[in-house]
């Protein structure tokens, strides 16, 4: 078996992967990605929109500036992100535009001068500053105050990708392609490389590293409608969760986009209605300022995706064999801007849908899109639960983007975290020495060995792959969408666990020889169902609403009780994540509030708790109102090299006074089960459902210290 | 009505010591919208699980599932089936390592041609994180991204008589990424420069002019007039460097 040994891995080779990576190589270290595709394939380039950042160059952008950018972030986010990493972000976006532009992006520039523009079906007209031509522009996006998406045309990803690979050629970082990554390999608290199997000829490799990276990107394809690539069914959260330490945050907060197209799925991108697209019925009649008098097209997305939903509800949608479906008009924007700066949309209608959007309209529905939950970070991108493993991107959550990411935000993200984890990375580099203990690795290739023999030789059962992820697919489309319900999500966690069941007892129907399609799916078909489970469990948790986690049965987002974000991890052999929760936020800069669009009611936090400072909120009193440890308590300290804490024992967690995921684990498996779909909950409504035994957690952190 | 379109597929695997290259046949009734994508796919979980095809955005955007349908290399996923006869026939690209059936490894010779091109922007100047970024006109933004709106799926290549007779030969995509940074004032390379690396046959003077790549893209990039522009600018700067040359020489 070959053996690779590189200073830093990075798991994915989109745009997060190469800029970790390119600071690396940048700093003088080896540095490999590895990748299932060509790094240009990479889902990253599937980006069309653009990136946010401040830089107030355009008309309507003027005055822009990070404070704004961040007031924005956090709203959209429903304060469920991490207000700090908000704030890093939005200073150090405009440094990366720019950065960017030296590497060879062509964004799309200031033109001086009066040109017009359209907002909702009306047209205006805007005059662009001499002083400012030349200079990076912007357009909207929903749930901004300003015009702040840097953009090429529509193909904003792609040109980023191809700046960053041309870049990573340059300095030669090496992409291994065609490259899956099976399995992490570590000692329990270091994390020593990976396990990767070969999409050329089915051997497996051993890459052995000081620092690894999970930059995977997000995990859609546990949806079957996704705007997804085929490729993002979440291999590196599979691998983090398989360890059995590393936490994943926020998993439940799945985003929907408001435009993928029907039939097919695809995305349309939400410079459609940025650049003055709107959104018609049945009855070509435009509904949207009808629900958001204020923002209509462009809320945030979540919100826009609700109420498309709401309005079909109605009974207002178009019908179609695909389902119904609502209208995205861009016909006003006129052929030249269509042909132009929506060249993509253009394609894709024209290819997938055979409509002219400069003559038709093209039918929407709101389909998933974006996983704000990821491989739980610190600040500085180093994950919780194992030294020497970070995590940045879609693939991570850092947590900028808490309950609902604004558009433009992903794509910056990736590059901005991409530099300021690498700076990291570079850090925790230059102090690190490692172990390799040849025991562990053997032990690593030896299990990846077993798995695929005993698939090869349906060692335990018979199961067909294909199946297994159609009734994933069924489970989770029914019961985690848009609009979530106790009772329907209690019924989806109950199908994936018999899912869980089948998925572990899946045979090959053919050879299993080479690059073998059905093997590739096989052996992560288990990892994806668990995947399934922390949204659907986490979300038969999370009894309020906030940000595009929408429960019917309890509308109000509760910032008494669930001011929180969820962790999921996964003891060995159990049949449902180990569920704990952490303050969303250490520091307010804006303590929580109304959005100022998407309606719904706020149950407020207690006077006691809320934030007038930037101090640890005290614990509470009150059973039933607790704000949760954060978990790992060690602060980014910039001097030093990244510490993750060491995770708690599963054991420890499930101490007397955490009573509710954690039984689920020492459980047997059906007594583990969700009771009656009306209380599922065993912690009541009001209360997080598990709070990792606040004094057993403290020791294990100063443990660690 | 519906049909019942008949697939012949190419089937190699070269990791199965039991496989020989073949075509295999499969029929499969079609449905409103179908496209490739759906059809291949379909084919895999149905009908025969070891089936080997790419595909990654399924939009027409990343450039992974090139292959050769009914003759002519394009893009499987934005490939209807409406739009083709009932029997429809499936090749892998021809210019690339095969990995298995329909599946080839463009990764490897595109991460050698931007090694060869030197695919990134060439400048002396170093990034200043304070300074204001460097202004363009906005025209001119709009034709590198003309350029760069190539996706790399390798249609142009299997298309080209002169890729298919000499492995070296830079093909389409690479003149159009070598002319990409030509008109991009922030890569400092010169003329002569970029001469040597296209100025010979298995670059600009290579091509013979058949005109397939620019037919197939699916993107639909000028490259001809992007070659012709090349060409012209390439044979310039020969008879320039020889001039001057010889100017050095009597001196």
């Amino acid at each position: 078996m070959q053996t690779f040994h590189t200073d830093l891995l990075c798991i994915g080779a989109g745009l997060a992967g190469e800029r970790v990576a390119i600071a690396a190589a940048g700093a003088g270290f080896s540095a490999i990605c590895l990748s299932i595709v060509p790094a240009r394939r990479s889902h990253s380039a599937a980006a069309q929109g653009g990136m946010q950042a401040a830089l107030g160059n355009c008309a309507m952008g003027d005055g822009d500036g990070p404070d704004i950018h961040f007031a924005d972030t956090v709203k959209g986010s429903d304060w469920g992100c991490d207000q700090e990493v908000a704030r890093l972000f939005c200073d150090s976006a405009p440094i990366v535009m720019r950065e960017l532009a030296a590497w060879g992006v062509p964004w799309n520039r200031v033109v001086a001068g009066r040109s017009s523009y359209f907002k909702g079906g009306q047209q205006f007209e805007k005059i662009e500053k001499k002083e400012k031509e030349g200079l990076i522009t912007a357009r909207a996006f929903g749930g901004t105050a300003k015009w702040r998406t840097c953009y090429t045309s529509d193909g904003t990803g792609h040109t980023v990708l191809y700046a960053m690979d041309n870049k990573a050629a340059q300095l030669g970082v090496a992409v291994h392609d065609r490259t899956e990554v099976v399995s992490l390999i570590h000692d329990g608290e270091n994390c020593l490389g990976a396990v990767a199997r070969s999409l050329r000829d089915g051997g497996l490799s051993v890459y052995l590293a000081k620092a690894t990276l999970i930059a995977t990107g997000g995990f859609g394809r546990i949806y079957r409608e996704s705007t997804n690539a085929v490729i993002n069914d979440g291999g590196g959260l599979i691998a983090a969760l398989d360890t059995g330490l590393v936490r994943l945050g926020n998993m439940e907060a799945v985003q929907f986009h408001p435009t993928g197209i029907v039939p097919t799925d695809i995305l349309v991108t939400e410079g459609c209605r940025g650049d003055g697209g709107t959104l018609l019925d049945v009855n070509e009649h435009r509904f949207m300022p009808d629900y958001e008098p204020e923002k209509a097209e462009l809320a945030s997305r979540d919100v826009v995706s609700r109420r498309m939903t709401e309005h079909m509800r109605k009974g207002l949608g178009v019908k179609s064999p695909y389902g119904d479906h609502l209208w995205l008009d861009i016909r006003h924007l006129g052929e030249k801007h269509i042909r132009t700066k929506l060249r993509e949309v253009d394609e894709i209608c024209k290819y997938f849908l055979g409509v002219d959007p400069v003559r038709q309209l093209i039918p929407v529905r709101p389909t998933q899109h974006y996983s704000m939950g990821g491989v739980r970070t610190e600040i500085s991108g180093a994950a919780y639960g194992l030294m020497g493993l970070f995590a940045a991107g879609e693939a991570a959550c850092w947590d900028l983007h808490g309950f609902n990411r604004l558009g433009g935000n992903s794509l910056a993200e990736t590059v901005v975290a991409g530099m300021l984890v690498g700076e990291k990375v570079v850090e925790f580099l230059k102090g690190r020495q490692v172990n390799f203990s040849t025991a562990v690795i053997e032990d690593a290739t030896a299990k990846q060995q077993g798995r695929i023999s005993r698939l090869i030789g349906k060692a335990d059962g018979k199961e067909n792959v294909f199946e297994v992820k159609n009734r994933m697919h069924d489970a989770i489309m029914k019961g985690a969408g848009i609009f979530r319900n106790g009772t329907d999500l209690a019924a989806c966690v109950d199908e994936l666990q018999d899912t869980l069941d089948e998925a572990r007892k899946v045979g090959l129907s053919t050879n299993g020889r080479g690059a073998s399609p059905e093997l590739t799916l096989a052996l992560k078909i288990e990892g994806m169902v668990k995947l399934a489970l922390c949204v659907a469990f986490g979300a038969l948790r999370r009894t309020e609403s906030r940000g595009s986690h929408s429960r019917e049965d309890f509308p109000e987002r509760n910032d008494r009780d669930w001011l929180v974000r969820t962790l999921a991890s996964w003891p060995e052999g159990a049949d449902l994540p180990l569920l704990e929760y952490e303050t969303a936020t250490e520091v307010f800069e804006i303590p929580p509030g109304d959005r100022g669009y998407g309606g719904g009611k706020i149950i407020p936090m207690p006077p006691a708790a809320a934030p007038s400072a930037p101090e640890e909120p005290e614990a509470p009193e009150a059973p039933g109102e607790q704000v949760a440890p954060r978990v790992p308590n060690v602060p980014n300290v910039p001097d030093g090299p990244v510490k993750p804490v060491k995770p708690v024992e599963p054991v420890a967690a499930a101490a007397p006074n955490a009573p509710s995921a954690a039984s689920a684990v020492s459980a047997p498996r059906r007594q583990g089960r969700l009771g009656e779909p009306a209380a599922p909950n065993p912690a009541g409504s009001s209360a997080p459902a598990t709070a990792p035994d606040r004094a057993g957690h403290n020791a294990a952190a100063k443990g660690e210290k | 009505m519906a049909r019942i379109l008949s697939f012949s597929i190419f089937r190699y695997n070269p990791s199965d010591p039991g496989s020989r290259p073949r075509m295999d046949n499969f029929l499969l009734d079609e449905s409103e919208r179908m496209t490739l994508f759906i059809a291949l796919n379909r084919l895999r979980e149905e009908q025969d699980a070891s089936l080997q095809f790419d595909f990654c955005c399924r939009a027409g955007i990343c450039g992974a599932c090139g292959m050769v349908i009914n003759g002519r290399p394009g893009l499987a996923c934005h490939t209807k089936t409406k739009d083709l006869p009932k029997e429809i026939a499936l090749m892998p690209l021809p210019g690339f390592d095969l990995v298995a059936d329909l599946s080839v490894d463009t990764g490897k010779w595109f991460r050698a041609m931007y090694q060869r091109v030197e695919s990134w922007v060439h400048t002396d100047k170093t990034f200043d994180p304070k300074a204001e970024e460097e202004r363009m006109d906005n025209a001119l933004a709009d034709q590198i991204y003309e350029l760069e709106r190539c996706i790399e799926c390798g249609c142009c290549v299997s298309a080209c008589g002169t890729a298919q007779m000499r492995p070296d030969f830079l093909g389409a995509v690479g003149l159009n990424r070598i002319a990409r940074f030509m008109i991009d004032p922030r890569d400092e390379r010169t003329d002569s420069q970029y001469f040597d690396i296209v100025g010979n046959d298995a670059g600009v003077f290579g091509c013979m002019g058949l005109l397939a790549c620019e037919d197939i893209c699916p993107k639909e990039i000028p490259l001809q007039d992007q070659l012709g522009i090349l060409r012209r600018k390439m044979a310039f700067t020969a008879v320039k460097d020889l001039f001057r040359m010889r100017e050095g020489k009597k001196k």
